[in-house]
């Protein structure tokens, strides 16, 4: 009976089977690997319309890019998107598991999603685990009860902001948002701004770099405008090109079929055990 | 004698000045040492040829994720035929120029001659190893001329072990550089019998596009390089300069 209870693949969650064998082995010296992060600058902003959010488009391992044209503003429902800053591999999961979760609930309702709801199903998610899903999320959206711009923290706090910034470049975002942001932006100003504010986390922030994404939300419409501004072309092509010099050389090719080599018994319980 | 010293300041008097220091004491424990050491970043490259030598270096300086300058020159003349650039801690490689020229201009008082490049190269490892134990933080390339006018690269570490080779790279960008130049300007093994030449076959102005091509691919990379290329040209007509653009973010 016991043992029927061990199979069964746990329902969700995280998976603690390793740590205490991890704790051993870093204990004895081994270093646990490090994480793909996006040292990021990710921003949002209310206009008159509706939400506008962006986000850049590096994704850094240490001091090494990894991804020179990531995205970082993620599908949570049609009216809802959100930016991820932080562990690339938590960013992704969080908002793809509460964007799941969201559609359930619109199939159980049948109404639009509400940024409340993403907001508490992230947060909720987010302070269960204390910090260790390291996720720093710009949360935006419009409902029936209008626009809505949130920030979410690893630990699961949450702020309701006009104009926000999260990631690595989010202080300079911050200081063109705080030089510029004024109540009731038209669409291109917001797009404009939050461009701004993107490229000077892109320039200023070593984290942050390549492309700018922006989503522009408005009630029954969302556009999605990625690679809005590429910014940083390529610098050099040498015109003579480059020769590079012959791999190992194939002497010969024979292919024998292992089945004539081998006895083969067909059938057979040979996983049993 | 520590503790009873701090006994005797507890007992003299028991304001709330002396509780401070000494809670101080008991909080340095509690801190971080602090580091004399920094890392700036950046990149450089040197090719020796038949009778020239190309150095070159970004010109971005940084600490940790902040830019501090994009328009920082790690390049230095060091003599008429020597250059050395340098990444690294970039106060080091201050204070590592201030003693080489000093050096040198010792030298020129005592010789009434500019040191060639290969002296300075000795001149640069004793240097580097005299602080063995408290290094200068600052991985260097040295390119110029010898004596025939051929070209020359010497590639130190921190500590002052060096060598003379046909290209060399350090810094950050140094592990996407150096694979491509051993692809590229393949080397015959300093073990060989007679020894052979470390210098490139390249023309001149072929080893100056391949360094830009090093630095465009690197600063796609390595967040620690970009801004500006800043490349120097050594041959028997003098000191040339050249400037590429490179990404800025």
């Amino acid at each position: 009976m016991s043992k029927a209870a061990v199979d069964v693949p746990m329902k969700g969650g995280f998976s603690f089977d390793l740590c205490r064998r991890n704790e051993m082995l870093v204990k004895k010296g081994l270093q646990s690997p490090s994480f793909l992060k996006t040292g990021t600058t990710i921003v949002g902003l209310i206009f008159q319309d509706g939400v506008i959010l962006g986000a850049d488009t590096r994704a850094t391992e240490g001091p090494i890019v990894a991804d020179k044209n990531c995205e970082k503003i993620h599908f949570m429902a049609p009216n809802i998107y959100c930016c991820g800053a932080g562990t690339a591999a938590d960013t992704e999961a969080v908002t793809d598991m509460v964007s799941s979760q969201l559609q359930l609930h619109r199939y159980h309702t049948d109404r639009e999603s509400r940024v409340v709801t993403a907001l508490t199903l992230l947060k909720s998610h987010l302070f269960s685990y204390q910090g260790h899903v390291s996720a720093a999320l710009v949360l935006g959206g419009v409902d029936v009860t209008g626009p809505h711009l949130h920030t979410i923290y690893p630990h699961g706090s949450t702020d309701t902001l006009p104009f926000a910034t999260m990631g690595s470049g989010s202080l300079a975002a911050m200081s063109v948002f705080e030089s510029k942001y004024r109540e009731g932006l038209t669409r291109d100003e917001g797009v404009k701004l939050v461009t701004e504010a993107i490229c000077s986390g892109i320039f200023n922030d070593l984290g942050s770099g390549s492309n700018v994404d922006v989503c522009v939300i408005t009630k029954g419409q969302t556009e999605y405008l990625r690679n809005h501004q590429l910014p940083n072309p390529r610098t050099y092509i040498n015109e003579r090109g480059y020769s590079f010099p012959k791999k190992t050389e194939v002497l010969l090719t024979r292919i024998t079929p292992l089945k004539q080599m081998v006895e083969v018994t067909e059938a057979g319980d040979a996983m049993e055990e | 004698m520590n503790s009873q010293q701090i006994y005797y300041i507890f007992d003299l008097c028991k304001s709330p000045n002396l509780s401070l220091s000494l809670s101080f004491i008991t909080m340095a424990k509690q801190h971080a040492r602090w580091s004399p050491y920094d890392n700036n970043g950046g990149t450089c490259v040197a090719i020796a040829g038949a009778d020239y030598c190309v150095i070159a270096a970004d010109t971005r300086m940084s600490t940790g994720y902040s830019i501090l300058s994009r328009d920082y020159s790690k390049i230095c003349k060091l003599a008429d035929k020597c250059m050395m650039a340098s990444s690294g801690f970039q106060a080091d490689v201050r204070a590592l120029q201030k003693v080489l020229a000093a050096r040198h201009l010792i030298y020129q008082h005592q010789h009434n001659k500019q040191m060639s490049c290969p002296a300075m190269g000795q001149l640069l490892s004793n240097t580097l190893y005299y602080k063995r134990f408290f290094p200068y933080y600052a991985f260097n390339v040295l390119g110029g001329l010898d004596n025939e006018g051929k070209g020359c690269v010497f590639t130190y570490d921190a500590v002052g072990s060096y060598e003379r080779v046909g290209y060399s790279s350090q810094g950050s960008g140094s592990t996407l550089i150096m694979p491509f130049l051993d692809n590229q300007l393949k080397s015959p093994s300093p073990l060989l019998l007679p020894a052979q030449d470390a210098v490139t076959p390249l023309s001149e102005s072929e080893a100056v596009d391949l360094v830009k091509t090093c630095f465009a691919s690197a600063t796609e990379r390595d967040i620690y390089t970009g801004d500006r290329l800043e490349i120097v040209i050594l041959n028997a007509d003098g000191v040339r300069r050249e400037e590429m653009e490179l990404r800025k973010d």
